[in-house]
């Protein structure tokens, strides 16, 4: 990265507040739409900051992955989902939310203590910079390739496994006036077994 | 610019995420803050990549990893809710109880 001390610490800064701006509002806003696309906005400004950290693969990646698949995901499925429920209030709601308040400011204040007292070992080469693509393809197919082919056959499970789950069960529709049979209320059974039934039409 | 500002900047989004997570009702709410920590972790791990490795970068070829392992578990987390959505007609956390004794 050549651009100026400074400007590096005002894209930080700015990016920095983009994000956990974002993430404030993903988390507090009460309308579910408005919190989708503000993650949205987040995950740019993630973007934003991999650039600032010499790695502009991930910052692809990350563009391409979670704003437009993720992202585009959880609006289809807000889409979907789509009720509007008042939710029953629960008594004392408001201790659960202190104590987890509590609980993430002290996280938060522990990971700083440990961050700010670290002595981290910082290197003093050069970035790799813009060769990170090419280093990047050589790990992946030298010392993770394991990794690698193991993370495409998860895809490809959770690929199926999304569509089987979400998918509609099969449901015959029964002409009106005809009893529905006992064959047609077993979802698990073939159409061969269904469309064979007397009184229904076959090929339906 | 110091290692330091990335790591607070993801550990405070870190932080945001587990509120979320911990204090939302709505199941896609919830899903969202799963994801704004897998974030905070993949800012940690450039970070260090960064700082720590800038020649070897293993920390980038680890995040390219978990943002494809973030993509698959969105898709199946939906496709659950979808599937509960149907079946209780709420995406309410709370009347989630199939797993409770």
């Amino acid at each position: 990265m050549t651009l100026a001390e400074g400007v590096q610490l005002v894209a930080f800064g700015i990016l920095t507040a983009m994000t956990l701006g974002g993430a404030l509002g993903v988390v507090l806003l009460d309308n579910i739409v408005y919190s989708a696309f503000l993650l949205g906005g987040v995950f740019t400004s993630m973007a934003g900051l991999y650039i600032l950290l010499n790695a502009g693969f991930v910052a692809a990646a990350q563009v391409l992955v979670y704003v437009g698949a993720v992202n585009v995901l959880i609006l289809f499925g807000i889409m979907l989902v789509n009720k509007e429920q008042e939710f029953t209030p629960i008594k004392q709601a408001w201790v659960g939310k202190v104590a987890t308040g509590g609980v993430c400011v002290g996280l938060f204040a522990l990971l700083t203590a440990s961050v700010l007292n670290t002595p981290w070992a910082i290197s003093a080469e050069v970035p790799t910079g813009e060769m990170a693509t090419v280093v990047i393809g050589i790990h992946f197919f030298t010392d993770y390739l394991l990794p690698f082919e193991l993370a495409s056959v998860l895809l490809l499970i959770a690929l199926i496994g999304a569509i089987v789950l979400a998918r509609r069960e099969f449901i015959p529709d029964v002409a009106p006036g005809e009893p529905a049979s006992e064959a047609l209320q077993l979802p698990e059974r073939p159409r061969e077994l269904v469309s064979s039934v007397p009184g229904s039409e076959p090929g339906r | 610019m110091q290692l330091e500002y990335f790591l607070l900047t993801a550990a405070a989004l870190f932080c945001i995420g587990v509120y979320g997570l911990v204090s939302s009702r709505n199941v896609i709410r919830v899903l969202m803050s799963i994801e704004l920590m897998l974030n905070a972790v993949n800012l940690n791990l450039m970070a260090f990549s960064n700082y720590l490795d800038p020649v070897g970068i293993n920390g980038q070829v680890f995040a390219v990893f978990v943002i494809s392992i973030a993509a698959a578990e969105a898709a199946v987390g939906l496709a659950i809710v979808l599937s509960i959505y149907r079946n209780r007609d709420t995406v309410d956390m709370e009347q989630f109880n199939l797993l409770k004794w």
